[in-house]
Protein backbone atom coordinates (compact mmCIF):
# COMPACT_ATOMS: atom_id res chain seq x y z
CA UNK A 1 0.00 0.00 0.00
CA UNK A 2 2.64 2.50 1.06
CA UNK A 3 4.71 1.36 -1.91
CA UNK A 4 2.06 2.34 -4.43
CA UNK A 5 1.47 5.62 -2.67
CA UNK A 6 5.13 6.54 -2.88
CA UNK A 7 5.10 5.63 -6.55
CA UNK A 8 2.10 7.84 -7.23
CA UNK A 9 3.67 10.97 -5.80
CA UNK A 10 6.86 10.16 -7.66
CA UNK A 11 5.24 9.99 -11.04
CA UNK A 12 3.29 13.16 -10.31
CA UNK A 13 6.51 14.95 -9.46
CA UNK A 14 8.19 13.54 -12.54
CA UNK A 15 5.25 14.68 -14.65
CA UNK A 16 4.89 18.07 -13.05
CA UNK A 17 4.46 21.00 -15.41
CA UNK A 18 5.49 24.62 -15.06
CA UNK A 19 3.26 26.99 -13.11
CA UNK A 20 1.95 28.77 -16.21
CA UNK A 21 0.96 25.55 -17.97
CA UNK A 22 -0.60 24.37 -14.72
CA UNK A 23 -2.86 27.41 -14.52
CA UNK A 24 -3.94 27.09 -18.15
CA UNK A 25 -4.74 23.41 -17.59
CA UNK A 26 -6.72 24.17 -14.46
CA UNK A 27 -8.78 26.72 -16.37
CA UNK A 28 -9.43 24.24 -19.20
CA UNK A 29 -10.41 21.52 -16.74
CA UNK A 30 -12.68 23.90 -14.84
CA UNK A 31 -14.48 24.79 -18.07
CA UNK A 32 -14.80 21.09 -18.93
CA UNK A 33 -16.23 20.45 -15.47
CA UNK A 34 -18.94 22.99 -16.18
CA UNK A 35 -19.59 21.36 -19.57
CA UNK A 36 -19.93 17.98 -17.86
CA UNK A 37 -22.31 19.34 -15.22
CA UNK A 38 -24.32 21.44 -17.65
CA UNK A 39 -26.80 18.73 -18.76
CA UNK A 40 -27.73 17.86 -15.18
CA UNK A 41 -28.06 21.53 -14.30
CA UNK A 42 -30.41 22.09 -17.25
CA UNK A 43 -32.60 19.17 -16.19
CA UNK A 44 -32.73 20.55 -12.65
CA UNK A 45 -33.67 24.05 -13.83
CA UNK A 46 -36.35 22.79 -16.18
CA UNK A 47 -37.93 20.60 -13.54
CA UNK A 48 -39.31 23.81 -12.00
CA UNK A 49 -40.71 25.19 -15.26
CA UNK A 50 -44.16 24.70 -16.68
CA UNK A 51 -44.19 21.81 -19.13
CA UNK A 52 -45.38 24.15 -21.88
CA UNK A 53 -42.13 26.09 -21.79
CA UNK A 54 -39.58 23.32 -21.44
CA UNK A 55 -39.22 22.25 -25.06
CA UNK A 56 -39.35 25.80 -26.40
CA UNK A 57 -36.86 27.53 -24.13
CA UNK A 58 -34.88 24.82 -22.33
CA UNK A 59 -31.86 27.05 -21.71
CA UNK A 60 -33.76 29.83 -19.95
CA UNK A 61 -34.03 30.18 -16.20
CA UNK A 62 -37.58 29.98 -14.87
CA UNK A 63 -39.30 33.38 -14.50
CA UNK A 64 -42.58 34.45 -12.96
CA UNK A 65 -44.43 33.23 -16.04
CA UNK A 66 -42.80 29.81 -16.36
CA UNK A 67 -42.07 28.89 -12.73
CA UNK A 68 -44.44 26.25 -11.36
CA UNK A 69 -42.78 25.24 -8.11
CA UNK A 70 -43.11 21.55 -7.32
CA UNK A 71 -46.07 20.88 -9.62
CA UNK A 72 -43.97 18.76 -11.97
CA UNK A 73 -42.72 16.65 -9.11
CA UNK A 74 -46.23 16.00 -7.85
CA UNK A 75 -47.62 15.28 -11.33
CA UNK A 76 -44.73 13.01 -12.24
CA UNK A 77 -44.79 11.12 -8.97
CA UNK A 78 -48.52 10.45 -9.38
CA UNK A 79 -48.32 9.47 -13.06
CA UNK A 80 -45.41 7.10 -12.67
CA UNK A 81 -46.04 6.09 -9.06
CA UNK A 82 -42.45 7.06 -8.59
CA UNK A 83 -42.11 6.32 -4.90
CA UNK A 84 -43.42 2.82 -5.40
CA UNK A 85 -40.91 2.43 -8.23
CA UNK A 86 -38.19 3.66 -5.90
CA UNK A 87 -39.27 1.00 -3.41
CA UNK A 88 -39.18 -1.80 -5.99
CA UNK A 89 -35.82 -0.66 -7.35
CA UNK A 90 -34.39 -0.63 -3.83
CA UNK A 91 -35.90 -4.00 -2.92
CA UNK A 92 -34.71 -5.74 -6.09
CA UNK A 93 -31.25 -4.17 -6.09
CA UNK A 94 -30.51 -4.76 -2.40
CA UNK A 95 -31.62 -8.39 -2.28
CA UNK A 96 -30.09 -9.29 -5.64
CA UNK A 97 -26.74 -7.81 -4.65
CA UNK A 98 -26.70 -9.46 -1.22
CA UNK A 99 -27.49 -12.88 -2.69
CA UNK A 100 -25.12 -12.47 -5.62
CA UNK A 101 -22.20 -11.57 -3.36
CA UNK A 102 -22.86 -14.35 -0.87
CA UNK A 103 -23.78 -17.15 -3.29
CA UNK A 104 -21.16 -16.48 -5.96
CA UNK A 105 -18.44 -16.17 -3.31
CA UNK A 106 -19.41 -19.63 -2.04
CA UNK A 107 -19.55 -21.01 -5.55
CA UNK A 108 -16.21 -19.49 -6.52
CA UNK A 109 -14.55 -21.00 -3.45
CA UNK A 110 -16.04 -24.41 -4.20
CA UNK A 111 -15.06 -24.30 -7.88
CA UNK A 112 -11.50 -23.24 -7.04
CA UNK A 113 -10.90 -25.76 -4.26
CA UNK A 114 -12.55 -28.79 -5.88
CA UNK A 115 -10.68 -29.60 -9.07
CA UNK A 116 -12.67 -31.93 -11.31
CA UNK A 117 -13.64 -31.82 -14.97
CA UNK A 118 -17.13 -30.75 -13.87
CA UNK A 119 -16.09 -27.79 -11.77
CA UNK A 120 -13.71 -26.74 -14.51
CA UNK A 121 -16.46 -26.89 -17.12
CA UNK A 122 -18.78 -24.90 -14.84
CA UNK A 123 -16.13 -22.23 -14.36
CA UNK A 124 -15.69 -21.80 -18.10
CA UNK A 125 -19.47 -21.68 -18.60
CA UNK A 126 -19.65 -18.81 -16.12
CA UNK A 127 -16.83 -17.00 -17.91
CA UNK A 128 -18.47 -17.67 -21.27
CA UNK A 129 -21.74 -16.09 -20.13
CA UNK A 130 -19.93 -12.75 -19.71
CA UNK A 131 -19.50 -12.30 -23.45
CA UNK A 132 -23.09 -13.16 -24.42
CA UNK A 133 -25.22 -10.06 -25.05
CA UNK A 134 -28.61 -9.91 -23.32
CA UNK A 135 -30.57 -9.90 -26.58
CA UNK A 136 -29.35 -13.43 -27.28
CA UNK A 137 -31.32 -14.88 -24.36
CA UNK A 138 -33.91 -12.13 -23.87
CA UNK A 139 -36.87 -13.82 -25.57
CA UNK A 140 -36.33 -17.41 -24.45
CA UNK A 141 -35.44 -16.30 -20.92
CA UNK A 142 -38.73 -14.44 -20.51
CA UNK A 143 -40.61 -17.55 -21.69
CA UNK A 144 -38.73 -19.77 -19.22
CA UNK A 145 -39.45 -17.22 -16.48
CA UNK A 146 -43.16 -17.28 -17.30
CA UNK A 147 -43.25 -21.08 -17.28
CA UNK A 148 -41.59 -21.19 -13.86
CA UNK A 149 -43.80 -18.34 -12.53
CA UNK A 150 -40.75 -16.25 -11.69
CA UNK A 151 -42.33 -13.12 -13.21
CA UNK A 152 -42.57 -11.26 -9.90
CA UNK A 153 -40.23 -9.08 -7.81
CA UNK A 154 -38.90 -12.11 -5.92
CA UNK A 155 -38.43 -14.24 -9.02
CA UNK A 156 -36.51 -11.47 -10.78
CA UNK A 157 -33.90 -11.72 -8.01
CA UNK A 158 -33.26 -15.32 -9.08
CA UNK A 159 -32.76 -14.11 -12.64
CA UNK A 160 -30.36 -11.39 -11.51
CA UNK A 161 -28.35 -13.99 -9.58
CA UNK A 162 -28.17 -16.07 -12.74
CA UNK A 163 -27.08 -13.18 -14.97
CA UNK A 164 -24.78 -11.64 -12.39
CA UNK A 165 -23.05 -14.92 -11.58
CA UNK A 166 -20.70 -14.88 -14.60
CA UNK A 167 -18.68 -11.78 -13.74
CA UNK A 168 -19.01 -12.30 -9.98
CA UNK A 169 -17.82 -15.94 -9.95
CA UNK A 170 -14.97 -14.95 -12.27
CA UNK A 171 -13.83 -12.11 -10.01
CA UNK A 172 -14.10 -14.14 -6.79
CA UNK A 173 -12.23 -17.08 -8.37
CA UNK A 174 -9.36 -14.79 -9.29
CA UNK A 175 -9.06 -13.74 -5.66
CA UNK A 176 -9.59 -17.17 -4.06
CA UNK A 177 -6.67 -18.54 -6.12
CA UNK A 178 -4.36 -16.11 -4.32
CA UNK A 179 -5.38 -17.31 -0.83
CA UNK A 180 -2.80 -19.81 0.47
CA UNK A 181 -4.32 -23.20 1.25
CA UNK A 182 -2.42 -23.41 4.54
CA UNK A 183 -4.72 -20.90 6.20
CA UNK A 184 -7.76 -23.03 5.47
CA UNK A 185 -5.97 -26.23 6.41
CA UNK A 186 -5.08 -24.76 9.78
CA UNK A 187 -8.76 -24.04 10.38
CA UNK A 188 -9.62 -27.61 9.44
CA UNK A 189 -7.08 -28.91 11.95
CA UNK A 190 -8.80 -26.77 14.56
CA UNK A 191 -11.92 -28.79 13.83
CA UNK A 192 -13.81 -26.49 11.46
CA UNK A 193 -16.13 -28.02 8.86
CA UNK A 194 -16.30 -26.56 5.32
CA UNK A 195 -19.13 -24.18 6.23
CA UNK A 196 -17.24 -22.79 9.21
CA UNK A 197 -14.03 -22.53 7.19
CA UNK A 198 -15.82 -20.53 4.54
CA UNK A 199 -17.70 -18.13 6.81
CA UNK A 200 -15.01 -17.67 9.47
CA UNK A 201 -11.84 -17.76 7.39
CA UNK A 202 -12.46 -17.32 3.66
CA UNK A 203 -15.34 -14.84 3.52
CA UNK A 204 -13.61 -12.17 5.67
CA UNK A 205 -10.59 -12.34 3.37
CA UNK A 206 -12.80 -11.88 0.31
CA UNK A 207 -14.03 -8.48 1.54
CA UNK A 208 -12.22 -6.23 -1.00
CA UNK A 209 -13.47 -8.31 -3.92
CA UNK A 210 -16.91 -8.50 -2.35
CA UNK A 211 -17.12 -4.69 -2.30
CA UNK A 212 -16.14 -4.51 -5.97
CA UNK A 213 -18.63 -7.22 -6.93
CA UNK A 214 -21.37 -5.52 -4.92
CA UNK A 215 -20.78 -2.12 -6.53
CA UNK A 216 -20.63 -3.43 -10.10
CA UNK A 217 -23.82 -5.45 -9.65
CA UNK A 218 -25.64 -2.67 -7.81
CA UNK A 219 -24.91 -0.17 -10.60
CA UNK A 220 -26.07 -2.61 -13.24
CA UNK A 221 -29.27 -3.74 -11.50
CA UNK A 222 -30.34 -0.28 -10.32
CA UNK A 223 -30.04 1.11 -13.85
CA UNK A 224 -31.29 -1.93 -15.75
CA UNK A 225 -34.31 -1.28 -17.91
CA UNK A 226 -35.02 -4.20 -20.22
CA UNK A 227 -35.00 -7.13 -17.80
CA UNK A 228 -37.50 -5.66 -15.29
CA UNK A 229 -39.62 -4.37 -18.16
CA UNK A 230 -39.83 -7.80 -19.79
CA UNK A 231 -40.38 -9.71 -16.55
CA UNK A 232 -42.44 -7.34 -14.40
CA UNK A 233 -44.12 -5.25 -17.11
CA UNK A 234 -45.47 -1.85 -16.10
CA UNK A 235 -47.59 -3.03 -13.18
CA UNK A 236 -44.65 -3.11 -10.80
CA UNK A 237 -42.18 -0.62 -12.20
CA UNK A 238 -38.56 -0.02 -11.30
CA UNK A 239 -37.24 3.55 -11.74
CA UNK A 240 -35.95 3.15 -15.35
CA UNK A 241 -39.23 1.47 -16.35
CA UNK A 242 -41.20 4.28 -14.68
CA UNK A 243 -39.28 6.90 -16.66
CA UNK A 244 -39.70 5.13 -19.97
CA UNK A 245 -43.40 4.75 -19.08
CA UNK A 246 -43.79 8.54 -19.27
CA UNK A 247 -43.16 8.19 -22.99
CA UNK A 248 -44.89 4.89 -23.73
CA UNK A 249 -47.85 5.15 -21.39
CA UNK A 250 -49.20 8.50 -22.60
CA UNK A 251 -49.80 10.04 -26.00
CA UNK A 252 -47.24 12.82 -25.73
CA UNK A 253 -44.45 13.18 -23.20
CA UNK A 254 -45.25 15.45 -20.26
CA UNK A 255 -41.89 17.22 -20.29
CA UNK A 256 -42.42 18.75 -16.86
CA UNK A 257 -43.03 15.39 -15.21
CA UNK A 258 -40.15 13.95 -17.20
CA UNK A 259 -37.67 16.57 -15.93
CA UNK A 260 -38.81 16.13 -12.33
CA UNK A 261 -38.55 12.34 -12.51
CA UNK A 262 -35.09 12.56 -14.08
CA UNK A 263 -33.97 14.70 -11.16
CA UNK A 264 -35.46 12.24 -8.67
CA UNK A 265 -33.72 9.37 -10.49
CA UNK A 266 -30.33 11.09 -10.46
CA UNK A 267 -30.30 12.39 -6.87
CA UNK A 268 -29.99 8.98 -5.13
CA UNK A 269 -27.18 7.99 -7.52
CA UNK A 270 -25.23 11.18 -6.81
CA UNK A 271 -25.68 10.75 -3.05
CA UNK A 272 -24.52 7.15 -3.27
CA UNK A 273 -21.58 8.18 -5.46
CA UNK A 274 -20.40 11.00 -3.22
CA UNK A 275 -20.68 8.88 -0.07
CA UNK A 276 -18.65 5.93 -1.34
CA UNK A 277 -16.77 7.47 -4.23
CA UNK A 278 -13.45 5.87 -3.33
CA UNK A 279 -14.86 2.34 -3.47
CA UNK A 280 -16.88 2.99 -6.60
CA UNK A 281 -13.99 4.32 -8.67
CA UNK A 282 -11.67 1.56 -7.44
CA UNK A 283 -14.29 -1.12 -7.95
CA UNK A 284 -15.21 -0.03 -11.45
CA UNK A 285 -11.56 0.17 -12.47
CA UNK A 286 -10.85 -3.28 -11.01
CA UNK A 287 -13.92 -4.72 -12.75
CA UNK A 288 -12.78 -3.32 -16.08
CA UNK A 289 -9.28 -4.72 -15.83
CA UNK A 290 -10.48 -8.16 -14.84
CA UNK A 291 -13.57 -8.31 -17.04
CA UNK B 1 -10.60 -30.89 3.23
CA UNK B 2 -11.09 -31.58 -0.45
CA UNK B 3 -13.05 -34.72 0.30
CA UNK B 4 -15.32 -33.30 2.96
CA UNK B 5 -15.96 -30.15 0.92
CA UNK B 6 -16.86 -32.10 -2.21
CA UNK B 7 -20.11 -33.33 -0.64
CA UNK B 8 -21.16 -29.74 -0.02
CA UNK B 9 -21.98 -29.00 -3.67
CA UNK B 10 -25.71 -28.54 -2.90
CA UNK B 11 -24.92 -25.82 -0.37
CA UNK B 12 -22.00 -24.00 -1.99
CA UNK B 13 -22.65 -24.24 -5.71
CA UNK B 14 -26.17 -25.45 -6.39
CA UNK B 15 -28.10 -22.21 -5.76
CA UNK B 16 -25.87 -20.22 -8.12
CA UNK B 17 -25.76 -22.99 -10.69
CA UNK B 18 -29.56 -23.36 -10.64
CA UNK B 19 -30.10 -19.62 -11.14
CA UNK B 20 -27.46 -19.66 -13.87
CA UNK B 21 -29.23 -22.52 -15.67
CA UNK B 22 -32.64 -20.82 -15.49
CA UNK B 23 -31.53 -17.31 -16.41
CA UNK B 24 -28.76 -18.05 -18.85
CA UNK B 25 -27.78 -21.52 -19.97
CA UNK B 26 -31.16 -23.08 -20.79
CA UNK B 27 -32.46 -19.93 -22.56
CA UNK B 28 -29.16 -19.71 -24.45
CA UNK B 29 -29.40 -23.30 -25.75
CA UNK B 30 -33.10 -23.00 -26.61
CA UNK B 31 -32.24 -19.71 -28.31
CA UNK B 32 -29.69 -21.37 -30.57
CA UNK B 33 -32.22 -24.06 -31.51
CA UNK B 34 -35.04 -21.55 -32.08
CA UNK B 35 -32.92 -19.54 -34.50
CA UNK B 36 -33.42 -22.49 -36.86
CA UNK B 37 -37.16 -22.70 -36.20
CA UNK B 38 -40.40 -20.91 -36.85
CA UNK B 39 -42.35 -20.16 -33.67
CA UNK B 40 -44.45 -17.68 -31.80
CA UNK B 41 -44.39 -18.95 -28.25
CA UNK B 42 -41.39 -21.32 -28.06
CA UNK B 43 -43.54 -24.46 -27.62
CA UNK B 44 -44.91 -24.37 -31.19
CA UNK B 45 -41.51 -24.42 -32.90
CA UNK B 46 -41.00 -26.15 -36.26
CA UNK B 47 -37.57 -26.64 -37.83
CA UNK B 48 -36.94 -24.41 -40.86
CA UNK B 49 -33.16 -24.74 -41.28
CA UNK B 50 -31.33 -21.59 -42.30
CA UNK B 51 -34.47 -19.80 -43.39
CA UNK B 52 -34.37 -17.30 -40.49
CA UNK B 53 -30.74 -16.41 -41.19
CA UNK B 54 -31.50 -15.83 -44.88
CA UNK B 55 -34.42 -13.59 -43.94
CA UNK B 56 -32.29 -11.74 -41.40
CA UNK B 57 -29.55 -10.98 -43.91
CA UNK B 58 -32.04 -9.85 -46.53
CA UNK B 59 -33.83 -7.63 -44.02
CA UNK B 60 -33.06 -3.99 -44.82
CA UNK B 61 -33.67 -2.83 -41.24
CA UNK B 62 -31.12 -5.31 -39.95
CA UNK B 63 -28.44 -4.40 -42.49
CA UNK B 64 -29.06 -0.74 -41.79
CA UNK B 65 -28.78 -1.33 -38.03
CA UNK B 66 -25.56 -3.30 -38.52
CA UNK B 67 -24.00 -0.53 -40.58
CA UNK B 68 -25.22 2.17 -38.21
CA UNK B 69 -23.80 0.25 -35.23
CA UNK B 70 -20.40 -0.23 -36.89
CA UNK B 71 -20.16 3.47 -37.81
CA UNK B 72 -21.26 4.46 -34.33
CA UNK B 73 -18.79 2.08 -32.65
CA UNK B 74 -15.83 3.30 -34.71
CA UNK B 75 -16.56 7.00 -34.10
CA UNK B 76 -17.26 6.44 -30.38
CA UNK B 77 -14.16 4.33 -29.78
CA UNK B 78 -11.91 6.94 -31.38
CA UNK B 79 -13.46 10.04 -29.79
CA UNK B 80 -13.94 8.59 -26.30
CA UNK B 81 -10.42 7.22 -26.07
CA UNK B 82 -8.74 10.37 -27.36
CA UNK B 83 -10.65 12.63 -24.96
CA UNK B 84 -10.24 10.22 -22.04
CA UNK B 85 -6.51 9.91 -22.64
CA UNK B 86 -6.01 13.68 -22.83
CA UNK B 87 -7.96 14.15 -19.59
CA UNK B 88 -5.92 11.41 -17.92
CA UNK B 89 -2.70 13.13 -18.99
CA UNK B 90 -3.89 16.43 -17.54
CA UNK B 91 -5.01 14.81 -14.29
CA UNK B 92 -1.65 13.13 -13.63
CA UNK B 93 0.30 16.40 -13.55
CA UNK B 94 -0.37 17.14 -9.90
CA UNK B 95 -2.66 20.08 -10.68
CA UNK B 96 -4.78 21.55 -7.88
CA UNK B 97 -8.35 20.25 -7.86
CA UNK B 98 -7.45 16.97 -9.56
CA UNK B 99 -9.74 15.01 -7.26
CA UNK B 100 -12.70 17.28 -7.87
CA UNK B 101 -12.25 17.12 -11.66
CA UNK B 102 -11.94 13.34 -11.56
CA UNK B 103 -15.09 13.03 -9.47
CA UNK B 104 -17.14 15.15 -11.87
CA UNK B 105 -15.88 13.52 -15.08
CA UNK B 106 -16.62 10.05 -13.80
CA UNK B 107 -20.11 10.76 -12.50
CA UNK B 108 -22.17 10.39 -15.71
CA UNK B 109 -21.01 6.78 -15.93
CA UNK B 110 -23.20 5.91 -12.94
CA UNK B 111 -26.41 7.26 -14.46
CA UNK B 112 -28.57 4.70 -16.22
CA UNK B 113 -29.02 4.59 -20.00
CA UNK B 114 -32.72 5.51 -20.02
CA UNK B 115 -32.12 8.60 -17.85
CA UNK B 116 -29.09 9.59 -19.95
CA UNK B 117 -31.15 9.31 -23.12
CA UNK B 118 -33.84 11.69 -21.92
CA UNK B 119 -31.33 14.18 -20.50
CA UNK B 120 -29.63 14.48 -23.88
CA UNK B 121 -32.89 14.47 -25.79
CA UNK B 122 -33.82 17.70 -24.02
CA UNK B 123 -30.40 19.31 -24.59
CA UNK B 124 -30.08 18.32 -28.25
CA UNK B 125 -33.68 19.22 -29.08
CA UNK B 126 -33.15 22.51 -27.27
CA UNK B 127 -30.17 23.36 -29.49
CA UNK B 128 -31.83 22.12 -32.67
CA UNK B 129 -34.96 24.15 -31.90
CA UNK B 130 -33.05 27.27 -32.97
CA UNK B 131 -33.25 25.83 -36.50
CA UNK B 132 -36.85 24.74 -35.99
CA UNK B 133 -36.14 21.00 -36.06
CA UNK B 134 -35.60 18.18 -33.54
CA UNK B 135 -33.49 15.07 -33.26
CA UNK B 136 -35.92 12.92 -35.26
CA UNK B 137 -35.61 15.25 -38.27
CA UNK B 138 -32.49 13.65 -39.70
CA UNK B 139 -30.73 10.36 -38.97
CA UNK B 140 -27.35 12.08 -38.71
CA UNK B 141 -28.67 14.21 -35.79
CA UNK B 142 -29.54 10.98 -34.00
CA UNK B 143 -26.15 9.54 -34.84
CA UNK B 144 -24.18 12.46 -33.47
CA UNK B 145 -26.55 12.75 -30.54
CA UNK B 146 -25.72 9.18 -29.58
CA UNK B 147 -22.00 9.82 -30.05
CA UNK B 148 -22.13 12.87 -27.75
CA UNK B 149 -24.16 10.96 -25.17
CA UNK B 150 -21.77 8.02 -25.25
CA UNK B 151 -18.78 10.35 -24.89
CA UNK B 152 -20.35 12.05 -21.91
CA UNK B 153 -21.05 8.70 -20.29
CA UNK B 154 -17.81 6.83 -20.93
CA UNK B 155 -15.01 9.43 -21.05
CA UNK B 156 -14.75 9.52 -17.25
CA UNK B 157 -14.71 5.75 -16.98
CA UNK B 158 -11.92 5.30 -19.54
CA UNK B 159 -10.08 8.26 -17.98
CA UNK B 160 -9.93 6.36 -14.65
CA UNK B 161 -8.33 3.35 -16.37
CA UNK B 162 -5.82 5.55 -18.22
CA UNK B 163 -4.93 7.39 -15.01
CA UNK B 164 -4.17 4.06 -13.33
CA UNK B 165 -2.02 3.09 -16.31
CA UNK B 166 -0.07 6.35 -16.34
CA UNK B 167 0.51 6.21 -12.58
CA UNK B 168 2.05 2.77 -12.98
CA UNK B 169 4.80 4.03 -15.27
CA UNK B 170 8.09 3.87 -13.32
CA UNK B 171 9.02 7.48 -12.58
CA UNK B 172 12.70 6.77 -13.35
CA UNK B 173 11.76 6.35 -17.00
CA UNK B 174 10.13 9.76 -17.19
CA UNK B 175 12.96 11.42 -15.27
CA UNK B 176 15.60 9.75 -17.44
CA UNK B 177 13.85 11.02 -20.56
CA UNK B 178 13.71 14.51 -19.08
CA UNK B 179 17.43 14.43 -18.33
CA UNK B 180 18.16 13.31 -21.85
CA UNK B 181 16.37 16.46 -22.95
CA UNK B 182 13.27 14.82 -24.38
CA UNK B 183 10.43 17.25 -25.12
CA UNK B 184 6.99 16.66 -23.63
CA UNK B 185 5.76 15.36 -26.98
CA UNK B 186 8.71 12.97 -27.32
CA UNK B 187 8.15 11.63 -23.79
CA UNK B 188 4.49 11.08 -24.63
CA UNK B 189 5.29 9.26 -27.85
CA UNK B 190 8.22 7.13 -26.72
CA UNK B 191 7.39 6.48 -23.07
CA UNK B 192 3.84 7.22 -21.97
CA UNK B 193 1.94 5.70 -24.90
CA UNK B 194 4.01 2.48 -25.16
CA UNK B 195 3.88 2.01 -21.39
CA UNK B 196 0.09 2.36 -21.17
CA UNK B 197 -0.58 0.10 -24.16
CA UNK B 198 -2.34 -2.51 -21.95
CA UNK B 199 -4.74 0.19 -20.70
CA UNK B 200 -5.32 1.33 -24.27
CA UNK B 201 -6.24 -2.21 -25.30
CA UNK B 202 -8.66 -2.56 -22.37
CA UNK B 203 -10.30 0.79 -23.04
CA UNK B 204 -10.61 0.22 -26.79
CA UNK B 205 -12.42 -3.05 -26.24
CA UNK B 206 -14.56 -1.75 -23.38
CA UNK B 207 -15.79 1.13 -25.51
CA UNK B 208 -16.18 -1.16 -28.54
CA UNK B 209 -18.34 -3.77 -26.78
CA UNK B 210 -20.30 -1.09 -24.92
CA UNK B 211 -21.02 0.70 -28.20
CA UNK B 212 -22.05 -2.52 -29.91
CA UNK B 213 -24.41 -3.55 -27.13
CA UNK B 214 -25.99 -0.10 -26.66
CA UNK B 215 -29.73 -0.35 -26.11
CA UNK B 216 -31.24 1.83 -23.35
CA UNK B 217 -29.65 5.06 -24.58
CA UNK B 218 -30.75 4.31 -28.14
CA UNK B 219 -34.33 3.58 -27.04
CA UNK B 220 -34.63 6.74 -24.94
CA UNK B 221 -32.82 9.20 -27.21
CA UNK B 222 -34.29 8.40 -30.64
CA UNK B 223 -36.11 5.04 -30.40
CA UNK B 224 -34.83 4.54 -33.95
CA UNK B 225 -36.47 7.69 -35.39
CA UNK B 226 -36.70 8.89 -38.11
CA UNK B 227 -38.28 5.66 -39.31
CA UNK B 228 -35.86 3.00 -38.16
CA UNK B 229 -32.79 4.79 -39.42
CA UNK B 230 -31.11 5.29 -36.04
CA UNK B 231 -31.94 1.87 -34.59
CA UNK B 232 -28.82 -0.01 -33.56
CA UNK B 233 -28.48 -3.81 -33.56
CA UNK B 234 -29.85 -4.42 -30.06
CA UNK B 235 -32.87 -2.19 -30.68
CA UNK B 236 -33.53 -3.76 -34.09
CA UNK B 237 -33.49 -7.24 -32.53
CA UNK B 238 -35.85 -6.05 -29.82
CA UNK B 239 -38.35 -4.62 -32.29
CA UNK B 240 -38.14 -7.72 -34.49
CA UNK B 241 -39.09 -9.89 -31.49
CA UNK B 242 -41.81 -7.74 -30.03
CA UNK B 243 -42.91 -5.52 -32.89
CA UNK B 244 -43.56 -7.94 -35.77
CA UNK B 245 -45.83 -10.95 -35.37
CA UNK B 246 -44.41 -14.09 -36.93
CA UNK B 247 -40.86 -12.70 -37.00
CA UNK B 248 -39.67 -14.17 -33.69
CA UNK B 249 -37.53 -16.75 -35.51
CA UNK B 250 -35.83 -14.01 -37.51
CA UNK B 251 -35.36 -12.06 -34.29
CA UNK B 252 -33.64 -15.02 -32.70
CA UNK B 253 -31.43 -15.51 -35.78
CA UNK B 254 -30.46 -11.82 -35.61
CA UNK B 255 -29.68 -12.29 -31.92
CA UNK B 256 -27.37 -15.22 -32.69
CA UNK B 257 -25.56 -13.17 -35.34
CA UNK B 258 -25.27 -10.34 -32.82
CA UNK B 259 -23.88 -12.75 -30.23
CA UNK B 260 -21.30 -14.09 -32.71
CA UNK B 261 -20.09 -10.55 -33.54
CA UNK B 262 -19.75 -9.58 -29.86
CA UNK B 263 -18.07 -12.92 -29.05
CA UNK B 264 -15.56 -12.43 -31.87
CA UNK B 265 -14.67 -8.97 -30.55
CA UNK B 266 -14.13 -10.40 -27.06
CA UNK B 267 -12.03 -13.30 -28.38
CA UNK B 268 -9.85 -10.90 -30.35
CA UNK B 269 -9.27 -8.95 -27.16
CA UNK B 270 -8.37 -12.12 -25.27
CA UNK B 271 -5.87 -13.20 -27.93
CA UNK B 272 -4.30 -9.73 -28.07
CA UNK B 273 -3.88 -9.41 -24.29
CA UNK B 274 -2.54 -12.98 -23.98
CA UNK B 275 0.04 -12.31 -26.69
CA UNK B 276 1.17 -9.12 -24.95
CA UNK B 277 1.49 -10.97 -21.64
CA UNK B 278 3.72 -13.55 -23.30
CA UNK B 279 5.86 -10.82 -24.84
CA UNK B 280 6.36 -9.18 -21.48
CA UNK B 281 7.53 -12.39 -19.80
Amino acid sequence: MSMTKAKKTDIREANEVSKGTGIIMTVILAILTLVFLFPILIIFINSFKSRLFISNVPFQLPNSETFVGLTNYLDGAVKTRFFQAFGWSTFITVFSVVFIVLLTAMTAWYLTRIKTAWTNALYYLFVFSMIVPFQMVMFTMSKVVNMLSLDNPVGIIVIYIGFGSGLSVFMFCGFVKSIPLEIEEAAVLDGCGPIQVFFRVVLPMLKPTAITVAILNAMWIWNDYLLPYLILGTERKTIPVAIQYLRDGYGSIDMGAMMAMLVLAIVPIIIFYLSCQKYIIKGVAAGAVKG
Amino acid sequence: MQKSLKKYFPIFALPTVAAFLIAFLIPFLIGIYLSFARFRTVTDATWVGLDNYIRAFSNQDFLNALWFTIKFAVVSVVTINIFAFILALMLTKGIKGTNLFRTVFFMPNLIGGIVLGYIWQLIINGVLSYWGVDITYNASYGFWGLVILMNWQLIGYMMIIYIAGIQNIPSELVEAAKMDGASALQTLKSITIPMVMPSITICMFLTLTNSFKLFDQNLALTAGAPGRQTAMLALDIYSTFYGRVGWQGVGQAKAVIFFVIVALISLTQLVLTRRKEVEQQ
